[in-house]
């Protein structure tokens, strides 16, 4: 342990970690974490919950889209600090025990991923597309999925699974060939 | 990522105080930005000070007709905000055609201003920069600088400010309400933020001891008139290479009153009021628009990589000028330009 006039000269003091609650899931989660711990090395190494994917770790693929509060936000970019007492929905909180979320359905129906790894990102950052009520086209579709990033290419058929969602069989006018 | 401390703001006179005590702390709201800075190793905040529990989340009518959008608003709930739809379409559509609806729903109405730039040179900690390290040199001016500025750069630094929101901001001559430890002020949006001359460093007029508070906007909106128009490499998520805001008031045929600013091309949003007032009283065509265009780039300057801005603006304040004159305004969603 320091002392006290080591303690006196040395400006620099270690952080203290922080205790949160994060209300993952309908579940009451407490941590207690350093203040530089983002959302998503939260929720992958302390709650264990991988689902969320580590993509760029920088904003730029969409991949550790998980929703705060029912809105779609990047969770790399957020510090788990700042989102104490918040309710966080991520892709393991979305079926009703054997039943797949309608979205999760969709996107297996469409064959919308390849490899699967953005497929969480996608599926949660559809479900806040399809809350914030202001996509009413293909076109408003890819605009407002454009922080998804699919490596593998599948957008088409990411397009077509929210479209039945969104607008039901019928309605989805541009469903790949 | 490097280590910090972290605190909260209670109130904005805590703030202020926890800020001009701690010279090495940073806000932090939405954190897009910063957050990223910081794992690039280009921020080294000691602390960060989190502002996102005070109470500057409103969007109020002003008394003189105009709208005081609370610094934590966040920017796609400004977007979509009924009196934005309404009488400030401009603003809805660049905050649209920025970023992705995640970063959209993260980022503040303030952070939004204070986001830093893009330029791979700046985030790349192994190469000289003066706005990352002053003194060192700026790497962009000989290098790859494709993305960089074209008007009102320095032999310091060519960076260009990211925002598509500011630059509508400056057409709508918003002003950015500030508190710090010497009271509140409010400063011109076309004063905010600075040109790079010999202290690249410095994005804003913004003291290390302020936060800002709110953007107000005047009441005059060009809801009819209008567009934001966006050049990019990809037709969505990307930064601009150009972008055109533009702003009219017509009688007929005659412009009554014209403004447009540029995105993608210098160091802050770019207006030039002389190229505006040629306009006024010219008739709403292609040939008035191109002699504005010319006007505003007139002392346009290359790198090399970015020659082509040049005339890429030129054709983007037409066009821009052109969709704003018929009230077809860009669709962010629709990509098709027309």
């Amino acid at each position: 342990m320091a002392d006290s006039s080591a303690a006196a000269t040395a400006p620099l003091q270690p952080p203290s970690k922080m205790t949160v609650t994060l209300h993952v899931n309908g579940v009451e989660r407490r941590l207690t974490i350093a203040p530089w711990t983002t959302l998503l090395d939260a929720l992958r190494l302390y709650l264990d919950l991988t689902g969320t994917k580590k993509g760029c770790d920088h904003g730029q693929c969409g991949a550790c889209t998980v929703l705060v509060e029912g809105r779609r936000i990047n969770s790399c970019l957020t510090l788990a600090v700042m989102k104490d007492g918040a309710q966080i929905t991520t892709v393991e909180g979305l079926a009703q025990g054997h039943t797949l979320h309608p979205l999760q359905q969709a996107f297996i129906d469409h064959d919308a991923f390849q490899c699967g790894y953005c497929t969480p990102g996608q599926i949660c950052s559809a479900i806040g597309l399809i809350a914030e009520g202001k996509a009413r086209t293909a076109d408003d579709i890819r605009e407002l999925m454009s922080g998804n990033i699919c490596r593998c290419g599948a957008y088409t058929n990411i397009v077509a699974a929210i479209g039945e969602v969104m607008f039901g069989k019928a309605g989805q006018s541009e469903r790949a060939p | 990522m490097n280590n910090f401390g972290y605190s909260r703001a209670n109130d904005v006179a805590d703030a202020v105080r926890q800020i001009a005590a701690d010279p090495g702390a940073k806000f932090i709201a939405g954190g897009t930005n910063l957050i990223d800075l910081i794992k690039e190793d280009v921020a080294r905040p000691s602390r960060l000070i989190d502002i996102t529990r005070l109470p500057l989340a409103k969007v109020e009518e002003t008394a003189d007709g105009g709208l005081r959008i609370g610094a934590l608003v966040p920017n796609s709930d400004l977007a979509h905000h009924p009196q934005i739809e309404a009488r400030y379409p401009l603003l809805g559509s660049a905050i649209l055609a920025g970023a992705s609806q995640q970063l959209r729903n993260m980022a503040s109405t303030g952070g939004n201003l204070l986001q830093r730039t893009r330029c791979l040179y700046f985030y790349d900690t192994t190469t000289p920069c003066n706005k990352r390290e002053p003194g060192s040199g700026c790497s962009a001016i000989h290098g790859i600088n494709r993305m960089h500025a074209i008007l009102g750069t320095s032999e310091h630094c060519i960076a260009i400010h990211p925002s598509d929101m500011c630059v509508a901001l400056s057409v709508l001559e918003a002003r950015v309400l500030v508190s710090g430890s010497g009271g509140e002020r409010s400063i011109a949006f076309a004063d905010f933020h600075r040109l790079p001359g010999d202290a690249p460093h410095l994005d804003s007029n913004l003291r290390a001891d302020e936060i800002i508070t709110a953007i107000e906007l005047p009441p005059k909106g060009f809801a009819r008139n209008y567009t934001y128009l966006k050049i990019r490499d990809r037709l969505s998520y990307a930064f601009a290479l150009v972008s055109v805001a533009a702003g009219l008031e017509l009688d007929g045929e005659t412009i009554r009153d014209a403004r447009f600013a540029l995105g993608g091309v210098a160091h802050k949003p770019w207006r030039n009021t002389a190229a505006e007032a040629q306009l006024q009283g010219a008739r709403a065509t292609s040939e008035s628009f191109a002699r504005a265009a010319d006007t505003v780039l007139r002392d346009a300057r290359g790198f090399g990589h970015n020659d082509f801005k040049i005339e890429l603006a030129r054709r983007a304040i037409v066009r821009a000028l052109t969709q704003a004159a018929r009230g077809t305004p860009q669709s962010q969603a629709d990509k098709r330009i027309r």
